[in-house]
């Protein structure tokens, strides 16, 4: 498999195009993340970001356009053949397993190092066996980070709304995954849950993380992003670093309507 | 072994532990229950056991539902029957290819049947278990038709035939045990969570990597082999087979087995499949109501204890001694 150097580019989508009906969600819509970065998707509601998302994990195929994500096409692959490539996501709604406990759902998270085959579960040979206290630890060592250890044993269905949205980051993030996708990780938050959660997302930055940060939350995306691209009407507006998507007066329209830049 | 280390390995292998006394406690029944006849219910139990067991991992574990079990259990009976009585193959391998068989039946009956979900999945599996039904009853020549085939030799293993009571007992209870400790090992593995998983957020669970469509079909395959095996064993147990015992209202019954024992909950599927055959005993000159009454529990269980008997139970005397704590530790409240 190819190796990718540091910051070089780890997925590259280009002429992605999904049409709802005749609505365009996405139109001819290029976007870049480079391994180690946090690049954000920002833009009004209806911008086609969730689209964009879901095109990259296979639940949606789109109409035409390429993704590669190190040297992979993605086009085309069903959500756990892509999954198991390495890249984890999380749910703008929430994605989680209520009546599983907590650590199951990291567990669960764990999935693609947990092995497939009927004939060891059955027997729960000693590799299996091994394994799972192996998958075990490092989940609860993820439970530790993201805040949830004394939870484990709790079905994830009876947590507050703000440390479900923990849980899926834990969930997401424990298999170190290549690629990290976080579809609206702070919506619902009051500030405080919100400021861990950025908290969260520049340690998992800080450990080598990629991620792609689908958000609302300027102040939340202007602090912890490497790159901000900007969709609005299925269609990218604008790309570049935070300060300057900032200043960008396409931006500033596609947001706030012309009145207002003019004012 | 120091205490801590001994309490450690109890932890640790708390199932393994489990299965073990309870199949300990299993072994001098036969001695103290010498009535044959109840010795007789006691296997029927173990039969009823395997095939809730492989339908609890479908249904309670994969979230699936199947109201077609008993034509698993009716093609593993009948499987034995012929193979044994008009080929002469010897029980045990006409077990094993009768299993073969159905596994590939099941797998094939899945590919499209479970695109299907919740009552569309369970007229399927239905509509599948009035067609085997109909076959077994009109199929004269090989099935024997309404009377059915007799005169099925019991297993024999190196030459022992398990032909009375007592070495049933032993043989249905030992294949019981087995297939629990395998259902518990598939549970706690990988594959197990997966299907959790999928039960509960197909779209999340293969975000996770989890390979939705190939857990269903597998885990479908695997629940109509434990049916299976449970129809050979129910064949060589009972020397004759007839198609009354295989039609809707078996398959029904072994789904309240496990609703009423606990969806997912597998030590629950043992007890469920207790009750449910057991019952009919007691029921009296009410046996000609049995499905009425069936249906007037599971929906008692439904609205009392949702998770199951054993499980509701287990629940309730959490909650009581979680209450009894937390009363201690704040007595003002």
């Amino acid at each position: 498999m190819a190796t990718v150097a540091p910051n070089g580019i780890i997925l590259e989508a280009s002429g992605l195009t999904k049409h709802f009906g005749g609505v365009p969600a996405l139109h001819d819509v290029g976007f870049v993340a480079r391994k180690g970065q946090v690049t954000a998707l920002i833009g009004p509601n209806g911008a086609g970001k969730t689209t964009f998302i879901n095109c990259l994990t296979g639940l949606l195929r789109p109409d035409k356009g390429s993704m590669v994500f190190d040297g992979q096409e993605l086009f085309g692959l069903s959500p756990h053949r892509i999954a198991r490539l390495g890249i984890a996501r999380t749910f703008q709604n929430l994605g989680l397993f209520p009546r599983l406990s907590v650590l199951d759902n990291v567990l669960c998270g764990l999935s693609t190092q947990a092995g497939d085959s009927l004939l060891e579960a059955f027997l729960r040979t000693p590799s299996l066996r091994h394994r799972e206290r192996r998958l075990r630890l490092a989940a609860l060592e993820a439970l530790d980070t993201f805040g949830l250890a004394d939870r484990a044993e709790w079905p994830a269905g009876a947590l507050s709304y703000g440390e479900k949205k923990h849980l899926e980051l834990a969930r997401a993030f424990v298999s170190g995954p290549r690629l990290l996708l976080l579809d609206e990780p702070v919506a619902g938050l009051n500030p405080d849950e919100t400021e861990r959660v950025g908290t969260l997302i520049r340690q998992m930055r800080r450990t080598g993380a990629t991620l792609i940060i689908v958000e609302h939350d300027m102040d939340l995306v202007m602090s912890v992003s490497d790159h901000v691209v900007v969709l609005d009407g299925g269609r990218r507006i604008a790309g570049g670093a935070p300060e300057d998507v900032r200043r960008n007066p396409l931006v500033l329209e596609a947001y706030l309507g012309k009145i207002s830049v003019t004012a | 072994m120091s205490p801590r280390a001994a309490a450690s390995f109890m932890a640790r292998h708390r199932t393994g532990l489990s299965v073990i006394g309870l199949s300990l406690a299993l072994v001098p029944v036969p001695l103290i229950l010498t009535n044959p006849w109840k010795l007789g219910i006691l296997n029927l139990i173990a039969i009823h056991a395997i095939v809730a067991l492989g339908l609890n991992l479908f249904v309670g574990y994969a979230g699936q539902i199947s109201l077609g079990h008993a034509a698993f259990f009716g093609l593993g009976a009948y499987g034995s029957a012929i193979l044994t009585t008009a080929f002469a193959i010897p029980p045990l391998l006409a077990a094993a290819l009768t299993a073969a068989g159905v596994a590939l039946t099941a797998f094939v009956i899945g590919l499209p049947a479970l695109r299907l979900t919740g009552h569309y999945l369970a007229m399927a599996t239905l509509g599948f278990n009035i067609v085997v039904h109909n076959i077994l009853v009109q199929w004269d020549r090989v099935t024997g038709g309404p009377s059915g085939l007799s005169g099925i030799p019991p297993l024999a293993v190196f030459g022992l035939a398990f032909r009375d009571e007592v070495r049933q007992y032993y043989l249905l209870w030992g294949a019981a045990m087995v297939f629990l400790t395998l259902s518990l090992n598939l549970v706690r593995s990988g594959v197990g969570r997966g299907l959790a998983a999928l039960a509960e957020d197909e779209v999340s669970a293969a975000a996770m990597g989890v390979d939705v469509r190939r857990g269903k079909i597998a885990v479908f395959t695997v629940s109509a082999v434990f049916a299976s095996v449970g129809g050979s064993l129910f064949a060589h147990y009972m020397g004759t087979v007839t198609p009354d015992t295989f039609g809707i209202f078996a398959s029904i019954d072994f789904v309240i087995m496990v609703v009423i024992g606990g969806l997912g909950s597998l030590w629950g599927s043992l007890g469920g499949a207790a009750f449910i055959t057991v019952l009919p005993y007691f029921l009296g000159p009410l046996e000609d109501s049995k499905e009425i009454i069936h249906g007037l529990i599971v929906v008692a269980v439904l609205l009392i204890l949702p998770r199951g008997f054993l499980a509701g139970i287990a629940d309730l005397a959490k909650s009581r001694l979680a209450r009894g704590r937390s009363a201690m530790r704040s007595p003002t409240a």
